[in-house]
């Protein structure tokens, strides 16, 4: 049967074929679909979780591994780096049954802080490196990576991006089988890594890498496509696909395995052709290694390591290098300049009440991952800092701990991502006497990613009930012993209580108690808001709130300043419209 | 259709369905027997973002992305989205505009604002340009979600796929029970646009 999936999707139904039994994943653009993938659809035969970070969804997934079960853990790139601690001494231990670390990589940053390219962890753990190029690989090398973990006793990275992950293509499905491993078996020497087995080990490791250089040599992974000889490409993932389009007669090398590299196939490919050009995203991750060898060819100053890949680029560095004649570009047309778009918090959404308050506190706020990082964006613009995952609660202890900045400063991260790496950030503040103010803006789902469940919302990926953590006892029981929950939509209340924690010599945490309008259901709202423009004398207040909801009418003041309306279809009935108009023309609809 | 591969680009705004009918288009051509590929970034759109949704499909497609000047049609949802992505379309393709505003919030800050007469300048620029309200085509079929296979139904027009195919395509992914609304609606679109 052909489907039409996903690379995502079709990764999923490669675990599933292919006898994966264990996945974990903290959620991540652009790799949140296979997990949601393999809960939707393979649950009975995939044990799925959402892990608390990717730290944890590593290591869970090792300790399946050495249970003698297959494993993946997928995380998008910076989640590699959470969980670069466990990965690179893994390296050295190997694994039980087969191991698949996933790291979805975005270049161009379409969803992340970032555009690192992850390949390099490859070659820093010395472990091998496998990418598709399309859907259906991303379903076939899944065999591969298994089978490559399993004989050569490693991890294998799986590295996509987002153009594999969210692209979708036909896929030929197959029927699962299943590979039969024993259970965890004492091995000291193999699984507690003390310095007298881990040198053992590292030596294991570099004799590993050069059985996987051979293996490169020969592995169907790489495949070479003869062609016109005037010049060979050197590719791999989706900048194969874009290299195809545009040189479809020129003779390939196309790598499925990246790391370690296939040598001795690429110096015969290179006596081949007389030229050898290098087409791959983000960083010379090839090329460097290919030039370490003594054989010269050219890629990252036709294709810069800027941004991703697509056809017009690589069709304008083929050109650049004199692979195609000026005659093939396409004629390049003027781009009209129309308004940005830029993703806003939605209409409803809870994070807008706090940040409102927070506005009129007069602090630095430093921020986290979640939705509530568009507030640094006009009209809002509270957020001033957003660097990892966690790290708010960190850089506001730091700023304060310094004691050159006269105004305060708070930290706002959401409840998975408190879950996720901010509890040891607030047990620091706690124990080295910082004062500071957190808010945790408990929305009670994670949301950006589009609505995962996590330790706080007492439901697992594979829909049963479970505990929910109490973020007030958690927090009381790290040492906060001020903590106040606050209505966001109630602006009066939520204003006198963060001032009141913002003074206090003390450190505190308030958390906001309004759950997300998206997930897990859209809210339905008990009741709207719309304008009496009679009453509206266009002063602007609810423009200034950001809600997309509220947009310019067609009626203007004397001034010709536009008064307000609000879209009906999109209103949720939060109030906080109503609260800041100081005319009341904003009122509720009647039935 | 360059190299026997037909590029369509989708464009419109988040949570107007965008992804939905790419995702039918897809569909259609892979039961005509084509390869078919499609690629659109998800994340921000859902929080009112630009939606763009690329579909390729011909005999072999190999990359996910229509090349910019190589689009053989574009399905505009809103109409400054349709101006945005006009650029994208090769010479001589064709441009299908649905008449629906949807004013960003950032117009409210003065900064910016919603561009005048956008259907005129589209025009100026593409000789084979269909303006369509598939809104007001909707509400007469008394539903204004429909909107969606409305548009499919006007983009079939330009391409070389099957009616019989897009109706078999729309009765299994349509909502539960609304298969013979939509396929109405498919009609109705496919029609209003001759």
């Amino acid at each position: 049967m052909e489907m039409l999936l996903s690379g995502n999707e079709a990764f999923a139904r490669g675990v599933y074929e292919h006898g994966g039994e264990f996945a974990s994943a903290y959620p991540g653009t652009p790799s949140t679909e296979i997990l949601e993938t393999l809960a939707r659809q393979c649950k009975a035969d995939v044990y799925c979780e959402w892990s608390i970070n990717e730290k944890v969804a590593l290591e869970v997934a090792v300790g399946a591994s050495w249970g003698g079960a297959r494993a993946i853990a997928a995380m998008k790139h910076v989640g590699v780096n959470v969980a670069a601690d466990p990965l690179m001494t893994l390296a050295y231990t190997g694994v039980g049954a087969g191991l698949i670390l996933v790291s979805a990589d975005d270049p161009s940053l379409h969803s992340s802080q970032n555009e690192q390219d992850n390949r390099f962890y490859g070659k820093f753990a010395s472990i091998p490196v496998l990418e598709p190029a399309d859907s259906q690989e991303s379903l076939d090398f899944v065999k591969d990576a298994f089978e490559i973990s399993e004989k050569f006793d490693t991890p294998v990275l799986f590295r996509v991006t987002t153009r594999i992950a969210h692209s979708k293509g036909l896929v030929k499905l197959g029927e699962r089988r299943t590979v039969e491993h024993a259970g965890f078996e004492k091995n000291i020497a193999k699984y507690v890594m003390m310095p007298v087995f881990a040198i053992v080990r590292h030596k294991m490791v570099i004799e590993r890498l050069e059985a996987l250089k051979r293996f490169a040599e020969t592995t169907h992974l790489n495949t070479v496509e003869m062609g016109d000889t005037k010049v060979g490409v050197i590719s791999g993932s989706v900048a194969y696909q874009y290299a195809k389009e545009v040189l479809p007669g020129a003779s390939f090398l196309k790598l499925g395995l990246s790391y370690p590299l296939p040598m001795n196939k690429i110096i015969d490919f290179a006596s081949k052709v007389d030229r050898l050009i290098v087409v791959e995203e983000l960083e010379p991750f090839y090329e460097e290694q290919i030039l370490a060898v003594g054989i010269p060819c050219e890629g990252k100053k036709f294709f810069s390591n800027f941004m991703e890949l697509n056809v017009e680029r690589v069709r304008e560095g083929f050109i650049e290098a004199g692979a195609l004649p000026k005659s093939t570009a396409l004629p390049k047309q003027a781009q009209e300049n129309v308004l940005p778009r830029p993703p806003a918090l939605c209409p409803g959404c809870p994070h807008r009440g706090l940040m409102m308050a927070l506005k009129k506190c007069g602090v630095n706020i430093t921020g986290d991952i979640g939705c509530y990082t568009l507030a640094a964006l006009p009209p809002l613009e509270t957020i001033d800092t957003c660097l990892c995952m966690g790290a708010s609660i960190n850089h506001a202890f730091g700023i304060e701990k310094a004691k050159k900045t006269k105004k305060k400063t708070v930290a706002v991260i959401g409840d998975s991502t408190f879950l996720h790496s901010g509890i040891t950030g607030l047990a620091n503040v706690v124990y080295n006497r910082g004062t500071q103010t957190t808010i945790i803006v408990d929305n009670r789902i994670t949301a950006m990613t589009g609505g995962q469940d996590h330790p706080g919302t007492s439901k697992t990926l594979m829909g049963e009930p479970t505990h929910a953590i109490d973020l007030v006892q958690l927090v009381k029981a790290l040492g906060v012993e001020h903590v106040r929950t606050v209505d966001p939509f109630d602006q009066k209340t939520t204003l006198a209580v963060l001032k009141e924690e913002i003074e206090r010599d003390a450190p505190s945490v308030v958390i906001t108690t309004k759950p997300c309008v998206l997930f897990p259901s859209k809210l339905k709202p008990a009741t709207k808001f719309h304008v009496l423009l009679e009453k509206c004398t266009a002063c602007g207040a609810c423009f200034r709130i950001g809600c997309p909801a509220i947009t310019a009418s067609s009626e203007k003041n004397e001034k010709g300043r536009a008064k307000s309306q609000i879209d009906l279809e999109l209103c949720t009935g939060c109030t906080l419209c109503f609260q800041v108009c100081p005319e009341e023309a904003i009122q509720e609809l009647k039935k | 259709m360059k190299d026997g591969t037909t590029n369509v680009l989708i464009v419109g705004v988040g949570g107007q369905g965008v992804l939905l009918a790419s995702e039918m288009l897809c569909q259609v051509a892979k039961t005509m027997g084509l390869d078919a590929k499609k690629s659109e970034v998800h994340g921000m759109s859902q929080r009112g973002g630009v939606v763009t949704s690329h579909v390729r499909f011909g005999k072999k497609v190999h990359s996910p992305l229509i090349e910019e000047g190589a689009a053989d049609v574009i399905l505009a949802f809103e109409v400054a989205e349709g101006l945005r992505w006009v650029h994208y379309l090769k010479p001589g393709g064709t441009i299908i505009v649905n008449e629906q505003r949807i004013v960003p919030p950032i117009a409210t800050t003065g900064k910016f604002s919603y561009p005048d007469k956008v259907e005129d300048t589209i025009k100026a620029r593409v000789p084979h340009t269909t303006v369509i309200d598939a809104f007001e085509i909707g509400k007469k079929l008394g539903n204004t979600k429909l909107v969606n296979t409305i548009l499919l139904g006007v983009l079939s027009n330009d391409l070389d796929l099957e009616e019989s195919k897009w109706l078999e395509v729309i009765e299994k992914m349509a909502p539960k029970g609304t298969g013979e609304i939509n396929k109405k609606a498919f009609i109705e679109g496919r029609q209003a646009a001759k």
